[in-house]
């Protein structure tokens, strides 16, 4: 029998929400295609009750999230870096550039790292003039909305998503809409990384359909988003005027994404932090 | 603290004829204009727009002086001027520019009990407040930020800043002299210039803080102060050359700057309401835990964004409490603000006096038990509320969900700590929380899970310029003084 005939077995793509994979309420789908224009995915197309769902999930999560050790959280951003590294192969197959899997791999590892260290750098102590202990921690603010950037599909939606997760956020997720399949193999690395169900939801779907769902819900705290034109950062921006949402839009491109000293740093974590500022009295 | 002692144990101050204090009002004259301009590029002017407004003391009645309000012309006049003065006061070396913010402090601290007086006299606040928070606070927020302008390579590891440019500063009634300080204090020593605008209410601090600018020599346009109401406001918030908004005031009006500010890339930051839960825990020492309510809610009217405005006492001390806190309120003076005894001032304005009232209705009409218990006739003229609390409220009635912005206290209960945790996150606000009692591992454990960004430990309604203020959820966003504060007037460069 030759070895020819054998039909190969093709992955079904779904959502990933709250640790499952669900397909898409809508019953909808796009197509991937490969250079030479053949059917290589059929991918969910999310829709606005998919998100919904995505951010009850996300509610429910985040307080356990939260309350898991800033050690905790670190290894679990670096067990996503083990399986993202161990599913590099299929990572290229989807599409991806080598450097952009390795980078995308070590920006983990950085947050993985930040994760017991950000408090100490963005909270204080603060000298105030009278008997009192005072200090500035720095707390999650909930439940984040992600938008990534249709380019560098695993890069940009890691980027996003690391510093929120790193602060004890849980996050609702739309992947790249033009290149989506990056999005539904990440949704694999997570199921086997140790997240917490609901902590990380990720989404396929097209950002045109979904962004003002992500802006309008009084149950989203803020958002993440990047690779938007000026009208997509408007209407986030006005999830502002709903429930005051903490909206930030990062404006890189191409390239950017790849920039350390932006990307690697502290201060992508701060946007998603609440600062709490303690008095209590000292004995007198 | 025994539990069981509930009633008779504390026995009711009784002061016979010395409770009939002699009235000790503050004497030293202030000087009001009759007339005061749109301050502009180092100069009053009159209003463009011609328009005038009255600005009264609230605990008389009587006219104090006419301001001008700005209109678009004029409010365009003062974004040009903060524009055109923004290269050179940005070039300016660091350390001279924290001369300008030290020297005002030093001035304001020379001037403060005529400061205090007039802050007295425009808004009604207790003269013992003005004396000895808003003035002095104020004076020690430009003090303390004068020290940082030429630290902030250190305030950002690893960043370069720069300003943001030309802020558009909105400041409420409640702490009017106070509010312009923490606008202006860190705009300035980050490298920004200001237009600021003072509540319609209570303009006069801020056009004497003008004076002051002017004595000490602090370049023309760096700061403007346009007065006017709401169209004010919002002319300013809308200027397509402003680079930031800030703004403190009510959730509603800061939700309409945000949609304003949509797609613009201005930077906002948003000071807004709260419905601050105040907790008592059955361990708590309740001489001092009923110090902290008063103070919680009573302080300024109760006319503060943080109040402790909802009391969430345990169960099993709750009668005793209710019993404490009567007392206590027998012993507040309501009255002449600038008498140095008085404890409550004036309501700040006809129209907030409604609002209040309005929400006292609502609250019997819910099913609320109301208690006034303090002593002594109001006056016949000017606008006061007797501090009040109500007992029974349920966490659905409006006075427990909503802001009252006066001398109202709600007061609920709770069996467990769980369930009080509970309830003080059972709000869209998240400002500020207050939490008694004598356990430190309880203390800590609400206190991380509690929603908001300022938590008095054992105290209330403390405040520093070195402490980071401002809210978590529908309370807003960005903080006001400590190193945080300068956030909101610096870009970061990598």
């Amino acid at each position: 029998m030759s070895s020819s005939e054998r039909l190969p077995i093709l992955k079904t793509f779904k959502l990933f929400i709250n640790g499952a994979f669900p397909r898409t309420e809508s019953g909808r789908t796009m197509i991937v295609n490969a250079a030479d224009g053949a059917a290589i995915a059929h991918l969910c197309l999310a829709s606005r009750k998919d998100l919904r769902n995505a951010v009850a999930a996300a509610r429910t999560a985040q307080s356990g999230w939260q309350k898991r050790s800033a050690y905790n959280k670190g290894q679990v951003l670096y067990r996503m870096a083990e399986m993202l590294e161990g599913k590099s192969a299929e990572f290229l197959g989807a599409g991806c550039e080598p450097i952009e899997i390795t980078e995308a791999i070590d920006r983990l590892v950085a947050f993985a790292g930040w994760a017991d260290k950000y408090p100490q750098i963005l909270g204080c102590a603060n000298p105030v003039a009278g008997p009192f202990h005072n200090f500035t921690i720095p707390e999650a603010t909930g439940v984040v909305g992600v938008i990534a950037p249709d380019e560098l599909p695993l890069l940009g939606l890691i980027s996003l998503i690391a510093p929120v997760l790193c602060a004890g956020n849980s996050v609702v997720a739309l992947g790249s809409s033009a290149q989506p399949l990056p999005t539904a193999l990440f949704a694999e690395v997570c199921a086997t990384s140790d997240v917490p169900a609901g902590v990380v939801n990720l989404l396929t779907g097209q950002v045109y359909a979904l962004i003002a769902h992500f802006a309008s819900p009084r149950d989203v705290d803020a958002i993440h988003a990047g690779g938007c034109n000026t009208e997509d950062t408007r209407t986030l921006d006005m999830g502002a005027a709903e429930n005051l949402k903490r909206v930030t839009v990062r404006d890189l491109v191409a390239d950017q994404w790849y920039q350390r000293r932006d990307c690697h740093s502290p201060y992508w974590i701060e946007s998603f932090v609440e600062m709490k500022t303690l008095w209590h009295p000292l004995a007198t | 603290m025994s539990t069981n002692s509930t009633n008779s144990s504390t026995p009711a101050l009784d002061f016979g004829q010395k409770w009939k204090l002699d009235a000790a009002p503050e004497t030293t004259p202030v000087q009001i204009a009759d007339e005061y301009g749109l301050f502009i590029n180092g100069d009053f002017r009159a209003a463009l727009s011609g328009q005038t407004m009255v600005t009264i003391n609230p605990a008389t009645e009587e006219a104090l002086a006419q301001f001008a309000v700005a209109g678009l012309a004029d409010v365009d006049a003062a974004v040009a001027a903060a524009r055109k003065a923004l290269p050179a006061w940005q070039q300016l070396p660091a350390v001279e520019r924290g001369k300008y913010l030290y020297r005002l402090a030093r001035r304001l601290q020379e001037r403060a009990r005529e400061f205090a007086i007039l802050e007295t006299m425009d808004g009604g606040k207790p003269i013992k407040e003005s004396r000895d928070v808003d003035i002095p606070e104020a004076a020690k927020h430009f003090f303390y930020h004068a020290g940082w302008a030429d630290k902030l390579d250190y305030a950002f590891p690893n960043r370069q800043v720069e300003p943001v440019g030309v802020c558009a500063q909105i400041i409420p009634w409640n702490f009017p002299l106070l509010m312009a300080a923490w606008k202006i204090a860190p705009a300035l020593a980050c490298g920004n210039t200001v237009v600021l605008k003072p509540a319609e209410t209570t303009p006069l601090t801020a056009l004497r803080l003008a004076e002051v600018l002017q004595e000490i020599k602090l370049p023309a346009g760096v700061v403007n102060i346009v007065t006017g109401g709401g169209e004010t406001g919002a002319a300013l918030a809308n200027h397509p050359d402003v680079n930031k908004v800030a703004f403190t005031g009510s959730t509603e009006v800061g939700k309409t700057l945000a949609a304003a500010a949509a797609g613009t890339g201005k930077k906002l930051t948003l000071e807004l309401g709260g419905k601050s839960p105040h907790i008592i825990m059955e361990d708590a020492c309740l001489d001092q835990a009923i110090e902290g309510v008063i103070q919680g809610i009573y302080f300024n009217q109760g006319h503060v964004c943080c109040a402790g405005s909802r009391l969430l006492v345990q169960e099993s001390i709750l009668a005793e409490v209710m019993q404490r806190l009567e007392l206590r309120m027998k012993t507040l003076r309501v009255g002449n603000p600038l008498d140095k005894n008085t404890d409550v001032g004036a309501i700040n304005s006809a129209a907030q006096l409604q609002i209040i009232q309005d929400y006292i209705r609502v609250g019997q009409e819910e099913g609320a038990e109301l208690c006034t218990p303090t002593q002594g006739e109001l006056p016949e003229v000017g606008f006061w509320q007797a501090p009040c609390f109500f007992k029974g409220v349920q966490p659905v009635h409006t006075i427990a969900r909503e802001e009252i912005f006066g001398p109202v206290l709600s007061v609920l209960s709770f069996r467990t700590p769980e369930e009080a945790l509970q309830r003080a996150n059972q709000s869209p606000y998240g400002l500020a929380a207050g939490i008694w009692t004598d356990k430190g591992s309880k203390m800590f454990s609400l206190a991380s899970r509690i929603k908001a960004g300022v938590v008095w430990c054992n105290s209330y309604n403390r405040f520093d310029a070195a402490s980071p203020f401002g809210g978590f959820k529908q309370s807003g966003f960005g903080r006001e003084g400590g190193r945080h504060g300068l956030r909101a007037y610096l870009n970061l460069k990598s």
